[in-house]
């Protein structure tokens, strides 16, 4: 059985069919790609997924379990974890009270007025950030923090809550070649490690290919493609609307 | 019937004003983004030069000429005094945090109260009836004055007026692109000065109209800015901010309520107003014809600087302070000591209020409800219950604590501007039930007497009470800011999107801040009325919630210190101006406005940041 399936989901703003009648799988252990030129639909198919908006119609499931209309708390609770394509952290925290909070909030501690917060889950935030490769600037203020590390910081708060599916909006955005490597290499191994699935989209079509295990191609809120990497950059309506034109956006 | 035909048509000509009113005020946001709070002194102002401008021209041009042509000047006066407003000040914070642009704005209220009770005096100023317009229309029994007629008339109009120039002009045309999308004019290549300039205009010119059409209603008074601003906020909320047609209908549906709602309830009118307000937010949280906007990102306030714990340095300067505190009684007189009680009372309000709009960044601009709710709480228990002061204070906040758990469920739904406005009307219900209830709360008269028990009633021993439960609260506060909740509560602020995904349960967080902030306040208030020996409704209002957020942005908000500065600072100042100057309020709204234009770090920010702007001169 599949980790996320998704059926027939569609959102419109307005007049524009920003997600319509899309379905896909994504499975355990795996990197999905999802590819598009801007506007496709993508984030707004990551804001549905999460919870952060609501379907018109379709279906979500998650396992077994039909989370459809569930908000971002709940999906959070059964595992759904986030980062943003325009990054967004705690900004007047340190980078490890960032990940604390991630912690505190697994742990339903997050209402409690009496323990001292930076004592809490200290340990599991730095080895987080070890993992991430941001254990050397834990005390800095994230607000502050390069662009780079920033996404790093964000992928160690979702992975905070040791969640089953990962949704990453654009995770290399704004990073240098090597750097994107480098993240991406790096999620990689987590997703080994944790037998997570990860749901990613990428502009790079290099870092496109060299991890994902499968690319599905959106245009225009419609899903045109779904293969592994050699399918999709053999697919004739691929290479039209999408990696003519859309390659060095 | 006849009656009822005659309260309908008296509600809506109160309607007409109001509309006009906020017509201006929600142009203007759909524009601009920038809630006006000197809206009801623009409507004030066009009052006063209604009343100066047909003394001149009536006895010049006559009769019907001559009013209409000072109405007519009145608002043209307005309408400049908004564009130059516009120019000097509002362009400056377009880019500004939330709360700094109401601030701005509110320094602008007191600037104008001070300017206009120089120019024409304390007393209520009568104008002349409308020539021609001076009879009234017989309904069966009843009268209606052919003004209010008049009113009706020209509510629709100015609306049919407005919609022709949103709709038909290039001007209304750019006007509803900025509206929809704020990023949008920029990018259309308008020039977005003489838009905004223009719009400001305007809207500042059918706020002077709304005061100038009042004149033959009511004399021009002091009271008319502050009285209107509350009612304004509920009609152009109600509407949906930015909507015209909105603002029109929720006019007509709150002038209705006032009609009819004084003959079921003849004190609380207002009150019915406010439920309906809250009962509108929750069916439809962006107002009757408002849209939702688009997920806003950008924080109330923005803070880069974290929240450290004390070091050494720090706990030893926090335990000197307590000593010299505690030692004050041996070296200050009976005077200074009662400042320095005072400062400690605001001290701890100013905290509480930071815990809430510093640290959750939830703009509030109603937070006197909850330490006027503790004042009266405690004051009640003393009156109807004779209860001793050990009992009375915990009553108050007892009450303050049940006030913001209610108000909270409400608040907490809203953000930015919106809730600015609700925690506003919440307070000013509270207000209006302290000031209409006369056998109760003794109404204006106030509640006299509260006096602490024998052990407590030497300005030493007052004082170290004071001391010690303003310590004890601060400290409290402090407390939780570092806890889970805390940091829960600021993971928030920053980002809302961050902390949803993250399994932040938002709502709740914000209601225990709401809560918790409310209890301290209440304590404040407690402690005040038995400082005063009284309470009054003031202590409920407008201008104490403003106290508390300057006490705040003087000290800087980013630090849990900033109030405590702040609070010392502010008072001290305002004994200063107050013996110095009879324009006290003018002296702070410009305080205000330097404030916010020129140093919106306040005192402990800019002092932190003291070595970066040397270093980086240097
Ligand atoms: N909150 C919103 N309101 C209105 N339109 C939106 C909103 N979010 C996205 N859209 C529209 O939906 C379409 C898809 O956008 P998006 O999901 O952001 O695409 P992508 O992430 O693939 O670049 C675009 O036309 C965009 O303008
Ligand atoms: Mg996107």
């Amino acid at each position: 059985m599949s980790l996320l399936r998704v059926e027939n989901l569609s959102r419109r703003f307005g007049g524009v069919r920003a997600v319509d009648g899309v379905g896909f799988t994504v499975e355990a252990g795996r990197l999905t790609a999802l590819i598009g030129p801007n506007g496709a639909g993508k984030t707004t198919c990551f804001n549905l997924l999460n919870g952060q908006l609501r379907p018109d119609a379709g279906r979500i499931c998650l396992g077994e379990r039909d989370v459809t209309r569930l908000g971002p708390r709940r999906k959070w609770a059964l595992g759904i974890a986030r980062t943003f394509q325009i990054t967004a952290t705690f900004s007047s925290m340190t980078v490890r009270e960032n990940v604390q909070v991630g912690l505190m909030a697994r742990h339903r501690r997050l209402s409690a007025l009496l323990p001292a917060a930076r004592q809490l889950y200290r340990a599991e935030a730095d080895a987080l950030l070890e993992r991430v490769g941001m254990a050397d600037q834990a005390e800095r203020t994230a607000g502050l923090l390069a662009y780079g590390d920033l996404k790093r910081l964000e992928l160690a708060i979702a992975l905070a809550n040791d969640p089953r599916l990962l949704l990453m909006d654009e995770p290399t955005a704004g990073m240098a070649p090597r750097e994107r490597i480098d993240l991406m290499a790096l999620t990689a191994e987590i997703v080994r490690e944790r037998g997570l699935g990860v749901l990613f989209t990428e502009h790079d079509m290099d870092v496109v290919f060299r991890h994902a295990d499968r690319v599905l191609v959106m245009n225009r809120g419609r899903l045109i493609a779904d293969g592994t990497p050699v399918e999709v950059r053999a697919d004739p309506t691929v290479r039209d609307v999408y990696l003519g034109a859309g390659e060095t956006d | 019937m006849d009656f009822v035909v005659v309260q309908a048509l008296t509600g809506l000509a109160s309607a007409s004003s109001l509309f006009l009113i906020s017509a201006g005020l929600t142009l203007i946001f759909g524009v601009t983004r920038v809630v006006n709070f000197a809206h009801g002194s623009l409507y004030m102002l066009g009052a006063y030069a209604a009343y100066s401008f047909t003394g001149w021209t009536m006895p010049v041009l006559g009769g019907v000429v001559g009013f209409w042509a000072g109405i007519g000047l009145a608002v043209l006066a307005v309408g400049l005094l908004g564009a130059l407003l516009e120019i000097l000040l509002l362009r400056r914070i377009y880019r500004s945090p939330e709360l700094f642009q109401l601030l701005a704005t509110f320094g602008v209220v007191l600037v104008v109260a001070d300017a206009t009770l120089a120019i024409w005096g304390p007393e209520d100023r009568l104008g002349p009836r409308a020539p021609g317009l001076e009879g009234a229309v017989r309904i069966g029994r009843y009268g209606l004055p052919e003004w209010d007629i008049a009113l009706i008339a020209i509510g629709p109009a100015v609306l049919i007026g407005l919609w022709l120039a949103l709709r038909r002009t290039r001007w209304g045309v750019l006007v509803r692109a900025a509206t929809a999308d704020r990023e949008m004019t920029g990018a259309l290549g308008v020039d977005q000065a003489k838009l905004f300039t223009s719009v400001f205009c305007l809207g500042a010119m059918l706020a002077g109209l709304g005061g100038a059409l009042q004149l033959p209603r009511e004399p021009a008074n002091l009271g008319m800015d502050l009285g209107i601003i509350a009612e304004v906020f509920v009609v152009t909320v109600v509407g949906g901010m930015g909507n015209v047609l909105g603002a029109f209908l929720a006019a007509v549906l709150i002038g209705q309520l006032h009609a009819f709602g004084i003959l079921l309830f003849p004190n609380v009118t207002i009150v019915l107003v406010f439920l309906f307000m809250a009962a509108v937010l929750i069916v439809r949280p962006w107002g009757l014809l408002g849209r939702p906007e688009r997920l806003v990102t950008h924080p109330a306030l923005d803070l880069p600087e974290p929240i450290r714990p004390l070091g050494a340095a720090g706990r030893a300067a926090v335990i000197a302070a307590a000593l010299g505190l505690a030692a004050a009684p041996a070296v200050l007189d009976a005077y200074a000591l009662a400042v320095l009680t005072e400062v400690l009372i605001f001290a701890l309000f100013a905290s509480s209020l930071h815990l809430l709009t510093g640290v959750g960044g939830m703009i509030s601009f109603g937070h006197a409800a909850y330490f006027g709710l503790g004042a009266y709480g405690a004051a009640l228990a003393v009156k109807l219950l004779q209860a001793p002061m050990a009992l009375a204070i915990p009553t108050g906040l007892v009450l303050a604590l049940a006030g913001a758990a209610l108000f909270g469920l409400f608040c907490i739904r809203l953000a930015g501007v919106y809730l600015a406005m609700l925690t506003l009307a919440f307070a000013q219900i509270c207000f209006a039930v302290a000031f209409q209830w006369y056998d109760v709360t003794g109404g204006d008269n106030g509640l006299l007497g509260i006096w602490p028990p024998a052990w407590a009633s030497g300005p030493a021993s007052l004082y170290w009470l004071v001391l010690a439960l303003t310590g004890a609260g601060i400290a409290a506060i402090r407390h939780v800011v570092h806890a889970p909740f805390g940091f829960g509560l600021r993971a928030a602020r920053d980002s809302v999107l961050r902390a949803e995904a993250s399994g932040v349960d938002v709502r709740f967080l914000r209601w225990l801040a709401f809560t918790f902030a409310g209890t301290a306040a209440g304590l404040a208030g407690a402690l005040h009325a038995f400082f005063k020996g009284s309470v009054f409704p003031d202590t409920l209002g407008i201008s104490v919630s403003v106290d508390g957020l300057v006490m705040m942005l003087l000290g800087g908000i980013e630090s849990l210190s900033g109030p405590l500065v702040g609070a010392a600072l502010y008072k001290t100042l305002q004994i200063f101006m107050i013996s110095w100057t009879d324009y006290w309020r003018a002296v702070l709204g410009l305080i205000i406005i330097a404030l916010v234009v020129l140093f919106p770090h306040g005192v402990v920010g800019s002092i932190r940041r003291l070595p970066n702007i040397l270093g980086r001169t240097a």
